[in-house]
């Protein structure tokens, strides 16, 4: 057979096609349950460390990662038009995935551009919480997942607030594609470090925490809101601010965090 | 002496023939990871992998390869070889795969793959392909790495994440450089490079601008 | 209609895929000796991508994207293709810049004359590619596709035109043996990038 004859050409052609995909189906197939592996354990993890139930930057096991959670961490599907917990009655809790749902126009909805603060377009319509249980089976912490545009790209995080529903416990964004070194240094555990301790809502309810662009004066009245910005990364910056803004306003956490609210007031009194 | 000629074919790339620094190839895809060291280096060992590969795979089969369709074959060797090591980083080395992102698919269209290819493997035979796409590779990795390193040792004052120079945002003395993270330093760093690695090899200087 | 104006702007200034991602770096150095031919690939490489990147689009939003052969049959919808998205695209673009040539050649030949030695070199051009692959990463729709392709690939032409000038002028300066060619092209790329940065306003 001739090297350059239409036979030689089409039985290459069709001999390289089989190998070539059995070669990357088998691949894509073989690795795939490591990746969702790794996929879910650096959600838990990032979980953890925003509630931080572990350190940063300490190599930890995924057993240990699984036992913090399994133990530590209630994990909970909220409705975010009202605010109520929902069950498998509803939608399959235990196999729900979050970031399929935003893009599911079954399960996600439309954000009107003047509240789209985030700049995401849609947003799902169920949202998971991980509730830190604390001593004597109470609510620690709740870690809500956020997210939204940055500079370049959709910043993914979560965001761990004290059981009063109003102050920073602590921040981690596990998934983003902003410049290195500027925009990424969302990711640096030094900056990351400035927000605990901070509040969300002032006395009235309105949300004031805020990235500043440059350094927060210490003597500023609301240096209990603010958050030094990224130097070279005005944008990043701005974007954070925004996506709390959005994800802890009325439109997405707002029902489900006035209704925590009032729960632990009676808890209170009682 | 075979055996002077697989070293040469190896060593040769690294320094006198290095890919970038005379041939110009291949520095598209990976400039932008090579703000730390460890990117560049998984970056690096994933040309490493497709190189050797795709060399010995096509120069396997270069005789059976129809002319007329031999650049397709070879494009869809080295695509099926990359998405094998994208599987595989997004499986063993989650965090890479995650800054590298698009960075990985574009080895694809590293001209290095595709020239050593064409120029080399369809010519020879595999194993010494494969040594010439391993030394090809080692090259394109050495200056990768360099730049890696100056980058991340100037713009955050870290090797591989650990802090070499005290911040002065941290109370130390270094004030970090924000332009080395930015990509045009990559540009001004390869072109030190090449001016250092010609003031050695002055038989390289081009004579025409 | 704001987000695509936004978008075209970008990745033509800001967002510019060979100063911005140092994409299509290879043809862009070895191309930039004269403004002539440097226009010739320029354009070249607009035409490719605007139909590139929109055609990638479609398959990736109707065949390979998670749940997307739901359209086919609802059973299908669990399937994730994803993985196959590089040698697709790769495989289209090969396609195209084979169609487009032989279209020129067919219909346009003084067209096909002028550009016709650049076209080969577009398919290992990384710039297309990348544009592919962002526009799956940034998840565009259609439109916004279209828009994508259109702006960075004249972004693209943009800074090799320009580089090809200043090239051009290089000639007459006086350049360290050392640095002489590459070297020197390596860091005015540099400089242009860095100009080019103002336009993202960071």
């Amino acid at each position: 057979m001739k090297r350059d004859s239409t036979a030689q050409t089409l039985l290459v052609a069709t001999l390289l096609c089989v190998v070539c995909s059995v070669i990357v189906a088998s691949a894509a197939v073989g690795l795939r349950h490591f990746q969702l592996e790794n996929k879910q354990l650096d959600q838990k993890k990032n979980v953890l460390i925003a509630a931080g139930l572990i350190e940063e930057g300490r190599a930890v096991s995924q057993q240990e990662m699984d036992r913090l959670f399994s133990e530590k961490i209630h994990r909970v599907l909220i409705d975010l038009k009202t605010g109520k917990v929902v069950d498998s009655s509803v939608i399959d809790v235990e196999n729900y995935d979050q970031r399929e749902a935003a893009s599911d126009p079954a399960r996600s909805q439309s954000i009107e551009p003047a509240a789209d603060l985030a700049r995401i377009k849609r947003r799902e319509k169920y949202a998971f919480v991980y509730e830190v249980v604390g001593a004597g089976g109470s609510v620690d912490q709740l870690v809500l997942p956020i997210y939204g545009k940055g500079l370049w790209s959709t910043l993914y995080g979560f965001l761990a607030l004290a059981s009063d529903g109003n102050t920073v416990r602590g921040i981690t964004f596990y998934e983003h594609g902003e410049t290195a070194g500027l925009g990424a240094e969302v990711e640096n555990p030094k900056w990351r470090a400035i927000w605990p301790g901070k509040q969300v809502f002032d006395e009235s309810g309105d949300i004031r925490l805020e990235v500043l662009k440059g350094h927060v004066s210490p003597t500023s009245p609301d240096v209990k809101y603010e958050v030094d910005g990224i130097s070279g990364a005005t944008i990043t910056s701005k974007g954070v601010s925004q996506l709390i803004r959005y994800w802890l306003g009325p439109d997405a956490f707002g029902p489900f965090l006035e209704q925590f609210h009032q729960q632990q007031d009676q808890g209170a009194d009682a | 002496m075979p055996e002077t000629k697989a070293k040469d074919v190896l060593i040769d790339p690294i320094f006198r023939n290095n890919p970038i620094a005379l041939q110009v190839l291949g520095i598209c895809s990976a400039l932008a990871v090579t703000t730390k060291v460890e990117t560049s280096v998984a970056m690096a060992l994933s040309v490493v992998f497709v190189l050797g590969c795709s060399n010995a795979a096509v120069s396997l089969i270069r005789n059976f390869i129809p002319t007329n369709i031999r650049i397709i074959v070879q494009m869809t060797i080295i695509a099926s070889l990359v998405i094998v090591v994208d599987q595989m980083l997004q499986a063993f080395a989650f965090d890479a795969s995650k800054q590298m992102s698009v960075f990985v698919g574009l080895i694809i269209t590293n001209c290095i793959v595709m020239g050593r290819a064409e120029a080399f493997a369809m010519k020879n035979p595999p194993l010494i392909s494969a040594l010439d796409g391993i030394g090809n590779a080692i090259g394109y990795s050495v200056i990768l790495i360099v730049v890696g390193f100056v980058r991340e040792l100037f713009g955050s004052g870290a090797i591989w994440g650990y802090q070499v120079f005290p911040l002065s945002t941290e109370g130390g003395w270094y004030v970090a450089n924000g332009l080395l993270l930015l990509p045009p330093s990559a540009f001004f760093i390869i072109g030190l490079f090449i001016w250092v690695l010609r003031t050695f090899k002055p038989e390289q200087v081009e004579q025409e601008g | 209609m704001d987000e695509h104006l936004k978008i075209f702007m970008a990745s033509i200034f800001a967002e510019n895929l060979a100063l911005a991602f140092f994409l299509g770096m290879c043809t862009f150095l070895a191309v930039s000796k004269t403004v002539k031919t440097a226009l010739g690939l320029g354009v070249a490489v607009i035409v490719i991508m605007t139909i590139t990147i929109p055609a990638n689009n479609l398959i990736y939003q109707y065949l390979l994207k998670k749940g997307a052969l739901a359209w086919i049959n609802p059973s299908w919808g669990g399937i994730d293709l994803t993985f196959l998205s590089l040698i697709s695209f790769i495989g289209v673009i090969a396609a195209m810049v084979q169609i487009l040539e032989m279209t020129l050649d067919r219909f346009f030949p003084p067209l096909y004359n002028a550009l016709g030695i650049f076209l080969p070199l577009i398919t290992v051009n990384c710039a297309i590619l990348g544009g592919s692959l962002f526009m799956q990463e940034r998840d565009y729709n259609f439109s916004e596709s279209c828009v994508f392709g259109f702006g960075s690939g004249v972004g693209w032409a943009l800074a090799i035109a320009a580089l090809a000038g200043i090239r051009e002028k290089m000639r007459y300066s006086d350049v360290p043996d050392g640095l002489k060619g590459l070297g020197i092209t390596f860091m005015t790329v540099g400089l242009m990038a860095l100009a080019f940065m103002s336009f993202g306003g960071m």
